[in-house]
């Protein structure tokens, strides 16, 4: 037997495939995603300036009003300084050190169709998991074997990889497309839209997108128009030493429907990526959007080494009257997580909802939260927060619930719920609340509490492994936020919270 | 079957003996009670044969059939064929009774090497035996013991071992907290599981719950040592005159 080479300390046999062992390795780590696409990148040169903001700008052919915006943000950046009020702890990120745009070779001509997109590209959706072929999806749940179509946008590092479904949801009216797609297809929506929720003005995080975003998903769906599929975006990191700067758009009409997922991964790397994306929903009158993440960029290995910094800006402006927006977010991995989505709750009865699932393992930080602003009449909010600690990380909630003096009859109810795993980790809640009328109710619970050694033994006795039961105390915890998921999402969730709480029993 | 010998049991954090030397031998097929006034280390016996922490064994051993069960983790325990119904069967909010069950028999399915049951067979047979022990679907759907009665709490613990169908059963004084109808529901559940290939280890304070499942033998525990051993006839014997006369019989 001949040895050949060796992956991470592996010996490989003569005759195994080499993307084999990866795989294997990659799924018995406690990291799935950790592997990386050896694809050729065209990267823009290191560092951010002016001139790299106009080449952004100039990759996506975008025209001058857009590339004013940008050189608009970058001069306001740069006299910004970095925020230091959350719970974080983490040296200094040197701007200049890295990369702010990368795009697979490939990709230079743009692709007309999926059929024409890089096979390595396409490789790498499917050994993550995320069809990029126009098929059914079937829900794995008893009872449920109804196929479920989603669409996608892939989003490679700096760019668009290609939108599945488009011509279907075409028909009814609904765009889904990159963001630099729509800029050049519909600009005027883009024009109207863009930066009306987040001002690049917003934060020092949110300015720094604004003048260097490279690409995103777009959505709008028309007046009184129920979206035929959920719709999703799939950000995968794999260039080293750059940042994903992402800009999602989306647009609900007047009396639409909407209920759109975001996943992301990233490889295992030991040094830190950035990823300061801004998400922006506009909801119109009558109309509804449900938002769900399942954030999972590598979190750093046990000591703290690499894993993604995560900044990212998040907000739902309720428009009109009646409007309605539900955020439900699984955050499980990034090393840093700093992310507020939040809702503007301007129209008359309008509704925020906020589900939260924080898992902060090994030396993991997360400071993430809401913010419920209550402007118009008659307005409700309601957040659920599930924070777990392990390791020794630590995790804070951080939430505004504002009641401005013309919303009248308000209410806002906030459960915050900690779960810590042994002895070493943190958590934190941080509410903030502001009430300016006196008819307005706004109720605030919260708990923490530990993993209960006699539960852990009650699922031992019966012969489930400690990981396993810690798994299912921690889901039985996360419950309420679970339930609030779309089908498919929560079982992913699911796994990815046993996952997450690997090694940090025992 | 099981076979404890000398087993003396310390707490772990405090200087505290509770068990001096228990020696106990159940064959294959028997049913065997141990009673004993409280403190007599009945509960602690219990929890060291399924590998509660904060015990600590000073000496002896206890073998299901012929494996060492004091340096086994608990789930492999478990998986080996011991199943504890626990005296107070903990809670677990969040977790669907059904999704804790097939977590659970998948688990020991798992590591004893066997394929997992479909989700549509695992049903099937919840369901019927969950009858029996008149437990209703809506039942199954709540989270494990939370807000279950007292009654609720132990039919569920023997819906467990139905359904994980271990070969050494121990239950933790099950008739504590049961009315008259509950019990007798709880008994013909147990009963429904006696067979040639499975024993029990019945820890009780009284004699009553003796009259629905009716044990081979039975041991009087006092003071972290089994004192006294006999037939069903020891059971009645307690019944009317108290552990006192026995404990002064022995010493």
């Amino acid at each position: 037997m001949t040895m050949l080479e060796t992956v991470d300390g592996t010996e490989v046999r003569e005759g195994v495939d080499r993307e084999t062992i990866e795989t294997v390795q990659a799924m018995a780590g406690k990291y799935k995603y950790g592997w990386e696409t050896e694809i050729e990148m065209d990267y823009a040169p290191k560092g951010l300036s002016e001139d790299i903001v106009r080449l952004i700008s100039k990759k996506n052919n975008e025209p001058e009003w857009l590339l004013d915006w940008r050189l608009a943000a970058y001069q306001r950046w740069v006299k910004l300084e970095e925020p230091r009020w959350a719970m974080l702890n983490y040296p200094e990120i040197d701007y200049q050190d890295q990369f702010y745009y990368a795009t697979p070779k490939s990709m230079a001509k743009k692709p007309k169709s999926l059929d024409e997109v890089d096979p390595k590209l396409l490789a790498t959706y499917a050994k993550l998991g995320i069809p990029l072929k126009e098929q059914m999806l079937l829900a794995g749940v008893e009872g449920d074997a109804e196929p479920r179509k989603v669409a996608v946008d892939a989003v490679f590092d700096s760019v668009s990889v290609g939108t599945t479904f488009k011509a279907e949801l075409a028909k009814a009216g609904v765009i889904f497309c990159s963001i630099s797609e729509a800029v050049r297809e519909h600009p005027d929506l883009v024009k109207q839209y863009l930066g009306s929720v987040v001002p690049p003005s917003d934060n020092f995080f949110a300015t720094l997108n604004s003048a260097v975003f490279s690409d995103g998903s777009f959505v709008y769906i028309p007046k009184g128009t129920r979206c035929p599929m959920e719709l999703s975006t799939y950000f995968r990191i794999n260039a080293e030493n750059t940042g994903q700067f992402e800009r999602t758009l989306i647009v609900c009409d007047e009396g639409a429907y909407v209920s759109y997922l975001e996943g992301c991964t990233a490889p295992k790397r030991d040094t830190n990526q950035l990823h300061a994306a801004v998400v922006e929903i506009v909801i119109l009158k009558d109309a509804e959007v449900k938002y769900s993440t399942v954030q999972n960029w590598y979190p750093g290995d046990e000591n703290g080494v690499g894993g993604i910094y995560n900044f990212v800006t998040k907000r739902a402006d309720c428009r009109g009257d009646r409007a309605k927006v539900m955020w439900t977010q699984v955050e499980t991995g990034s090393a840093i997580t700093w992310k507020y989505p939040s809702c503007i709750l301007r129209g008359d009865d309008s509704q925020g909802e906020f589900y939260s699932i924080a898992i902060a393992n090994n030396a993991q930080q997360a400071d993430t939260g809401t913010k419920m602003v209550h402007l118009g009449k008659r307005t409700k909010s309601r957040i659920v927060s599930k924070g777990i600690s392990a390791g020794r990380a630590q995790n804070t909630y951080r939430g505004l619930v504002s009641m401005h003096p013309k919303a009248k009859d308000s209410r806002n109810y906030t459960q915050c719920d900690s779960l810590l795993i042994g002895d070493k980790c943190g958590a934190h809640t941080v509410p903030y609340i502001e009430v300016r009328n006196n008819s307005s109710r706004v109720e605030h619970e919260a708990t923490t509490s530990k993993v209960d050694d006699d539960q852990l033994f009650y699922c031992r006795s019966r012969g489930m492994d400690e990981e396993e039961a810690v798994a299912l105390v921690v889901n039985g915890f996360c419950k309420e936020v679970l339930q609030a998921l779309p089908m498919e999402f929560a079982m992913e969730a699911q796994s990815l919270v046993a996952i997450s709480l690997e090694g940090s029993v025992g | 079957m099981l076979e404890i010998k000398n087993l003396h049991v310390k707490l772990e954090e405090e200087d505290k003996v509770i068990l001096r030397g228990v020696d106990l031998k159940i064959g294959a097929g028997e049913v065997h009670a141990i009673m004993g006034p409280n403190g007599s280390g009945k509960s602690t016996l219990s929890y060291v044969l399924s590998g509660r922490d904060g015990y600590e064994v000073t000496a002896g051993s206890a073998t299901l059939d012929g494996a060492e069960l004091l340096e086994m983790e608990p789930e492999d325990r478990a998986a080996a064929g011991l199943f504890l119904a626990f005296q107070y069967p903990v809670e677990i909010p969040g977790v669907g009774n059904m999704t804790f069950l097939r977590t659970a028999v998948n688990a020991q399915k798992k590591s004893r090497g066997e394929p997992e049951v479909s989700a549509a067979d695992f049903l099937k047979l919840v369901r019927e035996k969950a009858k029996t022990l008149k437990i209703d679907a809506e039942m199954l759907k709540r989270p494990v013991n939370v807000g279950f009665s007292g009654g609720e709490k132990k039919r569920n613990e023997i819906l467990q071992m139905a359904m994980l169908e271990p070969r050494m059963c121990i239950l933790d004084e099950t008739d504590s907290g049961l009315d008259v109808d509950a019990m007798k529901l709880v008994s013909d559940g147990v009963n429904a599981l006696r067979s040639e290939g499975r024993s029990f280890l019945v820890i009780t304070h009284y004699q009553r719950l003796l009259d629905h499942i009716k044990p081979d033998v039975v041991h009087i525990m006092a003071a972290g040592r089994i004192i006294k051993t006999g037939g069903p006839e020891l059971a009645l014997e307690v019944e009317n005159n108290g552990y006192a006369d026995i404990l002064n019989e022995v010493g």
